[in-house]
């Protein structure tokens, strides 16, 4: 965010912090206002638009990322807080070469029709898969349950994160 | 949508961040897991000038044995409370009803003292602690003060916490009885409930039922007079004040409250 003063401002009148994180494996500093939130920070700031705003009232999880490998809602979060943290976006799961089997799941089984859900299913299931490895069926559903899609009746999504365990598993 | 500009604090240590309390005063609040004040933030509902970070003090973040009582750090967060071994044995109702607030990503970030402290009647936790008898810790300037749960919650959003003042720790009586239940009814896994009901032995804890959660006193004192629970559950709406909205009409909710309190007293029973 952009910030204009109507005359020079003291030092310490300049809400701005330098923030220092990791994302999808790099480290980055930040100087942000306090104010801006993480998805902000994310897709702005860093220009990783994968992961989208869908409700921004902590709803839908379509801006859902990996704080140290835990789901949380980036548009209920600020910047701020991830001072010293790890982020993973969903730019953060394929390799330059192969896709993760949560990507390859989806696609194997339809996970998606707009998309627009995509990635913070992708990342709440990979929270899940990463201390379970062999959900039940139940277990996907109860994962995804901070998840709205509204395209594919979650048949599918919840066939692509068993597929994906199947094959992390193998 | 972007909250208005404050100044922010990041406290290293529960005395830094009261006294930040005490020199801001009203104009500061307290950001735990963020999951009540930032929704507000971004709504303008709630306008801040500072906020105080207090999400990184550890030594508020704990689940541990005492004795005859379970203590809780203020910024134990829910996921935490959910799938605590101590809790499962000691504390299942807690445990149980942390893990059905919001949805995983909600749970990873939210904390016990901030939803207590928060104190919307519509969430899970403040009628969990009102039906466990606990008792809130808070420390202030002028030191460490403990508030009975019964007195905790004052009217919409309000506590008997002072701006000066912050929620450090919960401590909950290991019950007598190991019959609990919680119940609660909402149209999607994530929503806030439209009524739930905590149970522990015979005391009955109502959410959304009014401006603060209750106890379902009518309820209790017939169970304490030897009615049935069938009997004592139909008295579940009496004294309560219910509001309504898109999701519930007033009578809507006080049937809720009536069925809820029945399975929840029929599932403690089965427990016993």
């Amino acid at each position: 965010m952009t910030i204009v003063y109507d005359d020079e401002p003291d030092a310490d009148e300049i809400p701005v912090r330098r923030i220092r994180f990791t994302i999808n494996g790099a480290k980055k500093v930040a100087e942000v206002e306090p104010r801006l939130l993480l998805a902000h920070l994310i897709r702005q700031g860093l220009k990783l638009t994968g992961t989208h705003t869908g409700c921004d009232t902590t709803n839908c999880g379509a801006c859902t990322v990996l704080v140290d490998g835990k789901p949380v809602k980036s548009c209920t979060m600020l910047a701020v807080q991830v001072d010293g943290h790890e982020i993973t976006t969903v730019e953060g799961l394929a390799t330059a070469s192969e896709l993760h089997p949560l990507q390859e799941g989806f696609k194997e089984e339809h996970g998606l029709q707009c998309g627009f859900c995509t990635p913070g299913m992708m990342l709440a299931a990979k929270a899940l898969l990463d201390h379970n490895p062999d959900p039940t069926e139940e277990d996907v559903r109860w994962a995804l349950s901070g998840n709205l899609c509204r395209c594919t009746g979650y048949q599918n999504i919840v066939k692509s994160v068993l597929w994906a365990a199947e094959k992390l598993r193998s | 949508m972007i909250p208005a500009p404050f100044s922010y604090y990041r406290a290293l240590s529960v005395d830094e961040a009261l006294d930040l309390a005490a020199e801001h005063g009203e104009e500061a609040k307290f950001l735990a897991g963020g999951h009540s004040l930032l929704p507000l933030m971004k709504l303008r509902l709630a306008l801040p000038e500072v906020v105080i970070d207090i999400g990184r003090l550890a030594d508020l973040s704990h689940i541990r044995d005492a004795g005859d009582h379970i203590t809780l750090g203020a910024l134990t967060r829910h996921h935490d409370l959910e799938h605590s071994g101590l809790l499962a044995r000691e504390l299942p109702l807690l445990a149980c009803a942390a893990g059905q607030v919001g949805d995983p990503q909600i749970r990873h970030r939210g904390t016990i003292g901030g939803s207590l402290a928060h104190a919307d009647p519509a969430s899970d936790l403040p009628a969990v602690v009102l039906a466990l008898d606990a008792t809130l810790v808070a420390r202030g300037p002028s030191g460490t003060r403990e508030i009975a749960a019964a007195d905790f919650f004052g009217g919409l959003f309000e506590t008997a916490l002072e701006p000066d003042e912050l929620l450090t720790e919960i401590r909950v009586p290991k019950p007598a009885a190991p019959r609990w239940s919680f119940q609660k009814f909402t149209k999607r896994a994530i929503d806030w409930a439209i009524v739930g009901v905590a149970v522990q032995g015979d005391a009955v804890a109502l959410v959304n039922m009014g401006e603060t959660p209750l106890r379902a006193a009518a309820v209790e004192r017939a169970l304490a007079d030897g009615a049935a629970p069938r009997a004592a559950a139909a008295l579940a709406a009496e004294g309560t004040r219910a509001s309504a909205d898109i999701n519930a009409t007033r009578d809507y909710r006080e049937h809720l409250a009536r069925v809820l309190v029945a399975r929840g007293l029929q599932e403690a029973h089965a427990r016993a």
